[in-house]
């Protein structure tokens, strides 16, 4: 391993900490892996070695794991993962069009990464968010409702080092690295940003109250 | 669980309470960080609330409430898979029985349920059982969210009695997209069967829908309205589970490789009227024999497209072409002269080995861009045919 002696020193702390979650020591492994791409931005052999070497697994049995998800990423990634949901509903409702125009201004295709190392293109597979159809997410925070002109000024925007701002999720995106530290279960302070539930999560409630129905009255 | 994450953890505490049970884990696909950073804080104002943690407001009861992030696989919503993942392993699912209620997580009594499940639950303690039974059909009782997507006018959640129609949803939802018909819909999302305006009045209860041949899963209805062509939605469903199966099964993991050729080849023009048949050919050998029911849910939109919508996959052989427009279905304008090829990546940008890597996942690398199949086609239906257990009875 290379790390430095103080990254190897919070990497134990945090992997402590991961660990005393779980009954079972191998348990920590899924976070373990979100921990070491905030610390080298992918699931590095550095990494693997570490996680191996902490929960007493083979770096073999460690690849395995991560090699069959996909958010790990086998590769140093952009600092903003930015996907175009292309599955069906999405893709339907305009995703393939903005994915054509998006790949197109990046220069680059699925799972590729842009020269600066900004940004990592992905053609998404469904985010469960049909109801704000077409959806884009930027490391793991809802755009919705995009056209192509919204998602080429997230881009330009990325591209331009400026903070872009989700629709549902905190009120700037977070680097890969950070939202990585997140996804390994360590709280970032952010989670009163943004908004409540959006427009489609309450039409259902909006009629019901609308048309004065309530569980109550059948 | 970004709105109202409590209900969620009180759901947890209650059916933990109900079960014995002292660790509970929430596990949350790792693709929405904003909803996680939700729930770890919520569980952690639960813990200094007194609402978990040890002897609950002096109950003697203990309970510890993880919340686990996944990583990306579709896969982890099956139960023995989502329990292989929290285990720290692939996620692939277990062959069952045992079932987790017998040897679970850590090999022990496990319950496994969906997050609206159990978040109903604080409701069902609050109001009562009558409450609860009161609503929806004898046999399907109670109350879900029906999620409505595509092409409607008010597309979202709308929490319903179960039997309610799509006719009655609609009419909540604003309809149809102004100015179009609805042509075709999933009950349940994409593993359901289709349905088309002749289900527009089936009560959406368990019973009603597996009478019309499909189910009601997961309750999320997709609309997609007389611009859409079924061939490219089905193409694409495919496509996911393609990327989805967990590899552990081969009819799962050869037949969807298969099944998207196939699909690829007619959506693109050059598929033939054989390849019609092949595709059901091909369903035939996955369905009822693979592990687990992704392989299954992988069938059902393209069974249920040939039989409502057979002319439809007859006209793209014929036409050699999709004889639709796919900006017709978009919800925003653009223009056909935008919609020239498929843009080819900047290759200067890009190191050599991302290139080569890209080959290898999608599979190429072994298989030549004219080579259509046939044999391994033929291998799979021939292994369907010895393994099925009509055949050994034959013999």
């Amino acid at each position: 391993m290379t790390y430095d002696s103080a990254t190897l020193e919070q990497l134990a702390k945090d992997a402590d900490d991961i660990v005393s979650r779980y009954p079972v020591p191998r348990s920590a492994l899924l976070p373990m892996l979100h921990l070491v791409q905030s610390v080298d931005g992918y699931v590095s052999p550095d990494g693997i070695a570490f996680c191996a070497k902490r929960l007493d697994l083979t770096s073999a049995e460690v690849s395995a794991v991560a090699t069959f998800y996909t958010q790990y990423k086998r590769r140093p990634n952009g600092e903003y993962q930015v996907g175009v949901c292309t599955n069906t509903l999405c893709a339907v409702m305009g995703g393939d069009e903005i994915w054509r125009r998006v790949s197109e201004r990046a220069g680059v295709g699925h799972d590729e990464t842009t020269a600066d190392g900004k940004i990592t293109l992905e053609r998404l597979e469904c985010n469960a968010a049909c109801d704000y159809a077409p959806v884009m997410m930027v490391n793991w925070e809802f755009f919705d409702n995009m056209t192509p002109e919204s998602a080429l000024q997230l881009v330009d925007d990325i591209l331009d080092g400026k903070d872009v701002h989700p629709t549902r999720g905190a009120d700037t995106v977070a680097d890969f690295k950070s939202v990585s530290r997140v996804l390994a279960g360590f709280e970032d302070g952010r989670a009163d940003e943004g908004g409540l539930a959006g427009e489609p999560t309450l039409a259902g409630l909006k009629v019901a109250k609308e048309r004065g129905w309530t569980g109550e009255s059948k | 669980m970004m709105a109202n994450p409590h209900a969620l953890i009180e759901g947890v505490a209650i059916t933990s309470f109900a079960i014995r049970s002292n660790h509970s884990f929430i596990y949350l696909r790792g693709e929405v960080v904003h909803v996680y950073r939700r729930l770890l804080q919520a569980v952690r104002e639960a813990y200094e609330a007194g609402h978990l943690g040890k002897n609950i407001h002096g109950s003697g009861f203990d309970l510890d409430v993880t919340v686990h992030a996944g990583a990306g696989a579709y896969i982890c919503g099956e139960e023995t898979a989502l329990l292989d993942s929290l285990e720290g392993r692939r996620g692939q699912p277990r062959l069952k029985p045992p079932f987790p209620a017998v040897a679970g997580l850590y090999a022990r009594p496990t319950v496994v349920n969906n997050v609206e499940t159990v978040a109903s639950v604080p409701s069902i303690i609050g109001n009562g059982v009558d409450w609860f039974t009161a609503m929806g059909t004898e046999r399907s009782k109670g109350m879900g969210l029906f999620s409505l997507s595509g092409h409607v006018t008010k597309p979202g959640q709308y929490e319903a009695p179960l039997g309610i129609t799509l006719r009655e949803l609609l009419d909540m939802a604003g309809g149809i997209r102004e100015g179009h018909e609805l042509k075709f819909w999933t009950p349940g999302g994409s593993s359901t069967p289709i349905f088309t305006q002749d289900q527009l009045d089936t009560p959406l209860d368990y019973e009603s829908v597996g009478a019309e041949g499909s189910m009601l899963g997961t309750r999320a209805l997709q609309l997609f309205d007389d611009t859409t062509c079924v061939v490219r939605a089905v193409t694409r469903w495919t496509e996911f589970y393609k990327h989805e199966s967990c590899g552990k099964c081969t009819p799962c993991r050869e037949g969807t490789y298969w099944l998207t050729q196939i699909l690829k080849r007619i959506e693109g023009g050059t598929g033939t009227q054989a390849d019609i048949q092949q595709l059901l050919d091909t369903c035939d050998s996955i369905a009822g024999r693979s592990f687990c029911a992704l392989g299954d849910g992988a069938t059902s939109s393209i069974v249920s497209a040939v039989a409502k919508f057979h002319e439809e996959f007859e006209q793209h052989v014929a036409l050699g072409a999709c004889p639709f427009d796919h900006a017709a279905s978009a919800l925003f304008e653009y223009g056909a002269e935008e919609a020239v090829e498929e843009p080819v990546a900047d290759a200067a940008a890009e190191p050599e080995a991302a290139v080569a890597d890209e080959a290898a996942e999608e599979g190429e690398g072994h298989t030549p861009d004219d080579y259509d199949g046939t044999a391994a086609i033929s291998a799979l239906n021939e292994f369907a045919r010895v393994n099925d257990p009509k055949t050994e009875k034959d013999a």
